[in-house]
């Protein structure tokens, strides 16, 4: 008889805290998916934000470390060059790696660091009540922007992804969407990429998620993905940026 | 081994990897360039990992992911460093997690200058960074002190799981004495070092009976763990300081009129005066804390002899350890401060001048 719904040993049984219609234990699952599949599991750790996703370390079913508010990527530069035996991932929100993280994602990216970072961008701060994040669309309203953000003042969302691709030593970057369960199995394929060129050492690999908030959006998860899908893929296009593996320079 | 001459910031750095620390990550700045500089020559050289950070809150984040790991690391920096590894010193103290990180301080408040100085006590002793933590501190007063404590930092940091500090100055830094070492630890002691922490920290699992989930957090969302975790914390700290003092007492006798307290380069100045003292008949004593967290303060009290008539604290600071003194002798006699700022170190004969004064 063929499994077809199962939890991967990758997980522990801690149920997950996100609310319901959060995209963030989508992400997990693949994320954990992808490593069982490719027999990683005793020779993975990881690296837990801060932001909704700060309980990671207690989902995924081997060692894991939670670092302060956007330091992920340092975090697992020390955990990485101290235990090249293993491979180490993160795990970080927009708020997290977009704005009080900059300049450690950007470096990492920059070193080449032999990690995989998986970034989930859902627009927001979701954790702290829906304060505006440096991707908040404009003229979208949050609890800090509540005449919608207006770009004259606080400028435009940042595209994590393109700026990145500026950088010459990232292996992989790839920006998915989890909106729909076509993306999802697309999503799927593209995290396995990444955990597959981390086992092989290849290089720093970045994956953005397009995700939603439903509680501080204000929306029900199904309009929340009908919104992301009119609003955010339009700026935070899906696609590949780079791909060293592929020729995608 | 012969004694060689050596600047304090080189001579730190070879006693970390000769102890077996193989991971190193830091940011420039001045007083304390030669050490990571020495430090990206020489760490190639054993295999270890030499890493110049975009920060000082990288460089105490990789530590954070390094010690997570087990194994030995450090990060060094001088004051505007250190205050940017603040929150990640935080982290790792509240994870518990072995670490050592060098201060070699120079003048502040702010971008202050590049003079030496010891206007990081409180920083240092009293917090720094946020939450209820200590940093173990120690507070070398030569170079040969300075590489000495490298050795017995990575030890304490290992036993008790805690940050330690080593809070030394611009001048003891740059300045070159002899200095002997210890012979460097074999690779074997050093898998040793880190197989000691394979009970918790971040390495490769094992399916069945052997498998588990090690947690580098410092997070504990529910007030009662997390009042338990402080306390648990606070049990270590009580052990450390019944174990872990550390001062030198100098020309302490019942004769003496004056007891000096002092730390670091200070009472190096202050040794030199009471020498000068002795030769006219004056007697002085001195303790000078060596670890100034945990702090001595019973043998502070204890060495106030029968005629002293003052204790008298000299810092590199507008009077920082002078609050721990007056914590120790407890108003039992006046107790008086002179120091200087702005990275100008005090003369002998400018100490001399204000002992004299007392007689
Ligand atoms: C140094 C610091 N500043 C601020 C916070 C408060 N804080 C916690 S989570 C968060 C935002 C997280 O947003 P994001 O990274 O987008 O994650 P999400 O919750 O949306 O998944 C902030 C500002 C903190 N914990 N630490
Ligand atoms: S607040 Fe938003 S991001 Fe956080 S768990 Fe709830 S829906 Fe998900
Ligand atoms: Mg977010």
């Amino acid at each position: 008889m063929e499994k077809i719904a199962y939890r991967p040993e990758s997980l522990t049984k801690t149920p997950f805290t996100y609310c319901p219609g959060c995209l963030h234990g989508i992400a997990h699952r693949l994320i954990a998916e992808a490593i069982e599949e490719q027999g990683l599991t005793n020779k993975m750790t990881g690296v837990a934000p801060v932001g909704c996703s700060v309980f990671a370390y207690k989902f995924f079913n081997f060692d894991m470390a939670q670092a302060a508010h956007g330091r992920a990527p340092a975090v697992a530069t020390g955990m990485k060059r101290s235990r090249p035996d293993m491979h180490v991932f993160t795990y970080q929100g927009d708020g997290d790696l977009a704005a009080i993280g900059t300049a450690e994602i950007v470096h990492a990216a920059n070193r080449g660091e032999r990690i995989s970072v998986f970034f989930v961008n859902n627009a927001i701060y979701g954790m702290t009540g829906g304060q505006m994040a440096p991707t908040t669309l404009p003229e979208m309203k949050t609890t800090t922007s509540p005449y919608g953000r207006k770009t004259d003042d606080i400028g435009f969302p940042i595209r994590v992804s393109e700026l990145l691709a500026t950088l010459v030593a990232p292996y992989y970057i790839e920006r998915v969407s989890l909106l729909s369960p076509t993306d999802i199995i697309k999503a799927k394929k593209v995290v396995s990429k990444a955990i597959q060129y981390n086992k092989e050492g290849r290089g720093f690999t970045f994956v953005e998620l397009i995700s939603t908030c439903p509680t501080n959006w204000g929306l029900d998860p199904i309009k929340s993905r009908d919104w992301a899908k009119d609003n955010m893929l339009p700026f935070f296009k899906p696609g590949c940026f780079r791909d060293k593996g592929e020729g995608v320079e | 081994m012969a004694k060689i001459l050596m600047k304090g910031n080189e001579a730190v750095a070879e006693a970390a990897i000769r102890s077996g620390c193989r991971l190193y990550f830091a940011y420039p700045i001045t007083p304390q360039s030669e050490l990571i500089e020495y430090m990206a020559r020489m760490m190639p050289k054993v295999n270890g990992t030499f890493l110049q950070a975009e920060s000082e809150v990288s460089a105490i984040n990789m530590v954070y992911g390094a010690a997570g790991c087990g194994k030995r690391v450090m990060t060094s920096s001088s004051s505007p460093g250190i205050s940017l590894k603040m929150e990640g010193i935080s982290y790792i103290a509240g994870a518990q997690l072995p670490a050592v990180i060098v201060n070699v301080q120079r003048g502040g408040p702010g971008l202050g200058d590049i003079q030496p100085a010891q206007g990081d006590y409180f920083q240092a002793t009293k917090g720094g960074g946020h939450g209820d933590y200590r940093l173990i501190v120690m507070a070398p007063a030569s170079v040969q002190e300075f590489a000495d404590m490298a050795s017995e930092a990575f030890d304490l940091a290992d036993k008790y799981r805690n940050p330690v500090m080593i809070l030394a100055d611009g001048m003891l830094g740059q300045m070159m004495e002899p200095v002997e070492f210890k012979p460097a630890k074999t690779d074997e002691e050093i898998a040793d070092m880190w197989r000691q922490h394979d009970s918790w920290c971040i390495c490769p699992n094992e399916d069945g009976d052997k498998k588990h989930h090690h947690e580098i957090n410092s997070l504990e969302i529910d007030p009662q763990v997390l009042e338990k975790h402080v306390n648990n914390i606070y049990k270590k700290y009580a052990e450390i300081e019944k174990n872990e003092l550390h001062f030198e007492e100098y020309n302490l006798s019942d004769d003496n009129e004056i007891l000096c307290v002092a730390w670091g380069t200070a009472s190096r100045v202050v040794k030199s005066a009471i020498n000068e003292l002795t030769k006219t008949g004056k007697s002085v004593g001195l303790i000078r804390p060596i670890n100034v967290w945990p702090y001595p303060y019973e043998a502070i009290a204890k060495a106030i002899g029968p005629k002293v008539k003052k204790v008298y604290v000299f810092e590199l600071n507008t009077g920082q350890m002078l609050d721990d003194v007056k914590i120790a002798v407890k108003g039992k006699v006046p107790v008086d401060f002179w120091g200087k700022v702005g990275g100008i170190v005090f003369t002998p004969a400018e100490i001399k001048e204000k002992l004299e004064a007392c007689f």
